[in-house]
């Protein structure tokens, strides 16, 4: 699309700056202005939020960084929108950002009704329910909860699966609602309610705050799928291809044991696959195919790490949330991370 | 034979007397005071056992269990919570806070960039407080800089892109100074064009005072959360792809239409209190309309209803922290947003945040209503009950 006169008009009368013309090359704009604008998450623990230097950190972070470090080489090419969830679509469609990477489930309608393509799965997550083990003892399934009062934020998909499950299992509950993550979170902890319920990823983070969190466990039930990745706008297949072949460059390069350490030395392996991925075989042209260098792995995994490295170092044991792999580890270990070749 | 005058004229004054010793000294203070009458003394012990019962928990968990500094939520969690804390222990958690201070005041303001949000406030200061002491002279000239100078200097401070300066875009900016420049903006935005509106409202030409009916009506029947909505949400859909508004822009905009629309009807209440007397006489002096406002309506309406008008700035002031729904952080915002820092979680973190973050705002709030009584009773020259 041509950027007309009208729209030049209106962005000068208007005080207003272009973020990013929406024209044919998601990806040609990108690097015609030099940095990615990438949508984030206000605030979700080890997802997105600020650390002590006021920097943004976090798993979807460090995603979009991966994203830049492929375009540009340099992982700090990066600007980010902190969205809130009844904006996010809306910064995408209308072209303030280029990527959304804010723990976005991945739906049908999502995908064909609001002009979204999904690039990935880059966190496979689901809701749960966290009780007091010592108040509630004897109970170790979710079917036990049947009368139970539950803590829940309104206005999220949450509220909806859990009434979605509990008449599936002809079960009472008492919804505690609340509109805000701390009210929640103070009245689970003051024993306002027996279950909590919020997607897992949110639970371990919310047992960070409890008084006694070793009171507290998990029920090993999942009652939604909640699948979150990466989305770009529909029609820039081109785009679509970046943002999702980074995703499985961080997946191959765990597989293949590549980190931010030895990436360099990597580059000397005799393995044809890693030599592939690397981009150091003679003639390749899996980057340049890609509009993008031959040594965009390289650039992604010296960047940010490998996908293992990003989820130990954001999520995992390595930090205070200590979630475990779970589904997202890599598929030869049992969960469901599968990078396709890079050949 | 002369009659002795046997009147008594005292020819010195009669020496102070210290009262009486029942109304003297902390019992008769506490008696006149505090328990007066049997109901004064119900009240007082009940006030006092809530003290008791209220003060010292709150203080020790305030200041001497709290933790001051350290690097992570360890230093603020018990054992079981994974921390190096006694069980059982509760205290507020000063080393958050003391931690995230910088990004609570600038946001995300670049580092190397911060002297210039500082020379800003620097210059704020200086400009304001001379404009608030009544004896400083030259007020003219100072309230000349504080409201045209200043903004301008301020935005090529703060914004940057020129005269060398780096470009600092708004998403960047965060905290306090998001706090102040709203609030900043909105006063200084919406006192003059509320007073216009006033009179406009009240006007006698049908055109002007239909559209200042128009406006006020429209914004006042609005939310402020729909407005900003609005401007977040639905905006960048009508506009052509790749044209954006700046965030704080649309925020500032909403912000001022809003706090003028409520400033004009807290003024036109003032307008309406003035007796027809002093708009004839203005009039019988010949004076044009504008000199009529000016020197005599005007400085009477708007003594009249200081109260109303520093009630409208107090609430635009804690208003501000509604730009959170739209992706900005202001102080309130940006502490909340803290608190899903994984590093810094723990079951003190969110209190200790939010009574910092009030803290300021009382802070802020209470100087403008401080001043608020300063002023009125400076200028209470005719209405004194």
């Amino acid at each position: 699309m041509k950027k007309t006169v009208l729209q030049g008009v209106l962005g000068a009368a208007a005080l207003a700056y272009a973020a990013t013309a929406a024209s044919a090359g998601t990806l040609d704009d990108v690097k015609a202005k030099g940095f990615l604008q990438c949508g984030v998450n206000t605030s979700l623990a080890g997802f997105s939020a600020p650390n002590d230097k006021g920097e943004w950190s976090g798993f979807d972070v460090d995603y979009c960084r991966a994203v830049a470090a492929a375009i540009f080489g340099d992982a700090t090419k990066v600007k980010f929108t902190p969205l809130n969830a009844k904006e996010r679509f809306t910064a995408l469609q209308s072209g303030e950002i280029d990527v959304l990477i804010r723990n976005t489930t991945w739906t049908i309608s999502r995908d064909t009704s609001l002009g979204l393509d999904f690039t990935g799965v880059n966190y496979y997550d689901g809701q749960g329910f966290m009780i007091n083990a010592k108040k509630l003892s004897g109970i170790n399934s979710a079917l036990q909860l049947s009368g139970a009062s539950v803590c829940v934020q309104s206005g999220t998909t949450t509220e909806l699966n859990l009434a979605d499950y509990f008449r599936a299992n002809k079960m009472e509950y008492n919804p505690v609602v609340f509109e805000k993550v701390e009210e929640v979170n103070a009245a689970y902890d003051a024993g306002r309610c027996d279950a909590y319920t919020t997607d897992q990823s949110g639970l371990y983070a919310t047992r960070l705050t409890l008084s006694n969190p070793d009171d507290h466990v998990v029920l090993p039930e999942i009652i939604s799928k909640e699948p979150l990745g990466p989305a770009v706008r529909q029609g820039d297949s081109q785009w679509a291809d970046v943002v999702r072949w980074t995703h499985y460059a961080l997946l191959n390069a765990e597989e293949f044991g590549i980190t931010q350490a030895n990436v360099d030395e990597m580059k000397n392996s005799d393995n044809p696959e890693i030599k592939r991925l690397l981009g150091t075989e003679a003639d390749t042209k899996v980057g340049t195919d890609l509009g993008l260098t031959n040594d965009w792995v390289v650039n992604i995994v010296k960047g940010v790490g490998n996908y293992g490295e990003l989820f130990e170092r954001n999520i995992g044991s390595a930090s205070p949330l200590k979630i475990a792999r779970g589904l997202n580890a890599q598929w030869t270990k049992g969960g469901l991370q599968y990078g396709m070749p890079v050949r | 034979m002369a009659n002795p005058d046997l009147s008594f004229v005292r020819a010195e004054m009669a020496g102070v007397q210290p009262p009486p010793r029942s109304e003297r000294g902390l019992g008769s203070w506490l008696r006149t005071n505090l328990f007066a009458t049997p109901v004064d003394a119900a009240l007082s012990a009940l006030a006092i056992l809530f003290l008791a019962w209220f003060l010292p928990p709150a203080i020790n968990w305030l200041f001497v269990n709290a933790v001051w500094t350290g690097p992570d939520r360890t230093v603020c969690s018990t054992v079981a919570q994974g921390g190096i804390q006694p069980d059982g222990w509760s205290g507020a958690c000063w080393a958050f806070v003391n931690a995230k201070f910088q990004q609570f005041l600038y946001g995300r303001y670049p580092f190397g960039e911060r002297w210039r949000v500082d020379l800003t406030a620097v210059l704020f200061v200086a400009l304001l407080v001379p404009l608030l002491i009544p004896r400083v002279p030259h007020k003219r000239l100072n309230a000349l800089l504080f409201f045209v100078a200043f903004p301008v200097v301020a935005f090529f401070l703060l914004v940057g892109g020129s005269f060398n300066l780096s470009f600092v875009e708004t998403p960047l900016w965060g905290g306090l100074l998001v706090t102040l420049v709203l609030s900043f903006v909105g006063i200084a935005v919406s006192l003059p064009l509320g007073i216009l509106l006033a009179l406009g409202r009240r006007s006698n030409l049908p055109v002007i005072r239909l559209l200042s009916i128009i406006f006020i009506e429209t914004i006042r029947g609005v939310p402020l959360v729909t407005v900003l909505f609005m401007a977040s949400v639905m905006l960048p859909l009508f506009l052509p792809p790749g044209v954006t508004f700046d965030k704080l822009l649309r925020a500032l905009i909403g912000v001022a239409l809003f706090e003028t629309a409520y400033l004009a009807e807290v003024i036109r209440g003032g307008l309406q209190a003035i007796p027809k007397g002093q708009f004839e006489g203005a009039d019988s002096l010949g004076l044009s309309y504008w000199q009529k406002m000016r020197l005599i309506i005007l400085p009477q309406a708007l003594k009249l209803v200081i109260p109303g008008i520093v009630n409208s700035f107090i609430s635009l002031f804690k208003d501000t922290s509604l730009v959170y729904i739209i992706g900005m952080f202001d102080l309130l915002g940006i502490v909340r947003q803290n608190f899903s820092d994984a590093t810094w979680a723990s079951p003190q973190t969110p209190a200790t945040g939010l009574i910092f973050a009030g803290f300021v705002f009382w802070i802020f709030c209470f100087s403008m209503s401080r001043y608020s009584i300063f002023m009125e009773n400076r200028l209470d020259t005719g209405h004194k009950r």
